[in-house]
């Protein structure tokens, strides 16, 4: 069977790096993590429901450097992913699909995870020592 | 305006567009994204609160009604939208069929195995002794 010669997009590494492409790949990269992080989300809770010992065993993880730094990576991707979630869920709509509103709305899903990651471990580190 | 011809004679004769499926996962994955959205700021406010608290305080707090029923509801929405995010991200990557089949059914049985054993978690501590 015969085919037009249909167009094709040129490999990756062809295109300069640019906000729009770095984002939506980091917005598939943290849905990603964010699905690893889930087995955390159930080991917690069904150490709770265990009891006293296995419960003690997710804290001395989640207090250890690794844990703190898979904790703090989690958070990042999910303030990023919640953040860029609802500019999809707008573009979804029709709105924002201009060139401009893309990159201002990237600009703003940047400071957004940066502001909400920052209020929730100020507000996670002033309890935890409380 | 005449549309130059991107598609294969044979696409145009099936004539059932690019996907042939595909509108009711669009669909969920934004419905539980949507859902998500307060659920998953309730759960960042929970975790700061419980920072540090330990586990008799925890279990006391997730035997009220709302935190038992929130926590059910999160781990709902988060393994539905989870699995369906991970779907695509299996189906734009593994080219070999059979292996794709394979991490699709596993992929779904970990997300149904990990949801019920997160919801017998909260149960078993909103509802036992």
């Amino acid at each position: 069977m015969t085919t037009d010669p249909r167009p094709l997009s040129p490999h990756l590494q062809i295109y300069r790096w640019q906000l729009t492409s770095v984002l939506s790949i980091l917005h598939r990269a943290s849905g990603v993590w964010l699905a690893a992080g889930t087995i955390l989300l159930v080991w917690w809770l069904g150490a709770a429901s265990d009891g006293p010992e296995a419960y003690a065993g997710v804290q001395a993880f989640l207090g250890s450097w690794l844990g703190r730094i898979l904790l703090f990576g989690w958070s990042v991707a999910l303030f990023y992913h919640l953040c860029n979630g609802l500019r999809h869920l707008w573009w979804d709509t029709g709105h924002g699909l201009d060139l401009k509103s893309v990159y201002a709305g990237g600009w703003t899903v940047i400071a957004g995870t940066a502001a909400l990651t920052a209020i929730a471990w100020l507000a996670g580190i002033a309890n935890w020592s409380r | 305006m005449a549309m130059p011809r991107m598609r294969s004679p044979l696409s145009r004769a099936i004539g059932l567009g690019s996907a042939k499926e595909g509108v009711e996962h669009w669909l969920a994955q934004r419905v539980t994204a949507l859902a998500l959205v307060p659920l998953a700021l309730w759960f960042v406010i929970v975790v700061i609160e419980l920072a540090g608290a330990d586990r008799a305080l925890f279990v006391e707090w997730v035997r009220h009604p709302l935190p038992a029923v929130f926590l059910v509801l999160l781990l709902i929405a988060t393994f539905y939208h989870g699995a369906l995010g991970l779907q695509v991200v299996i189906e734009d990557y593994v080219e070999s069929e059979a292996l794709r089949f394979g991490l699709l059914i596993a992929m779904r049985l970990a997300a149904i195995v990990l949801a019920a054993r997160g919801i017998f978690a909260v149960l078993k501590l909103s509802l036992g002794a």
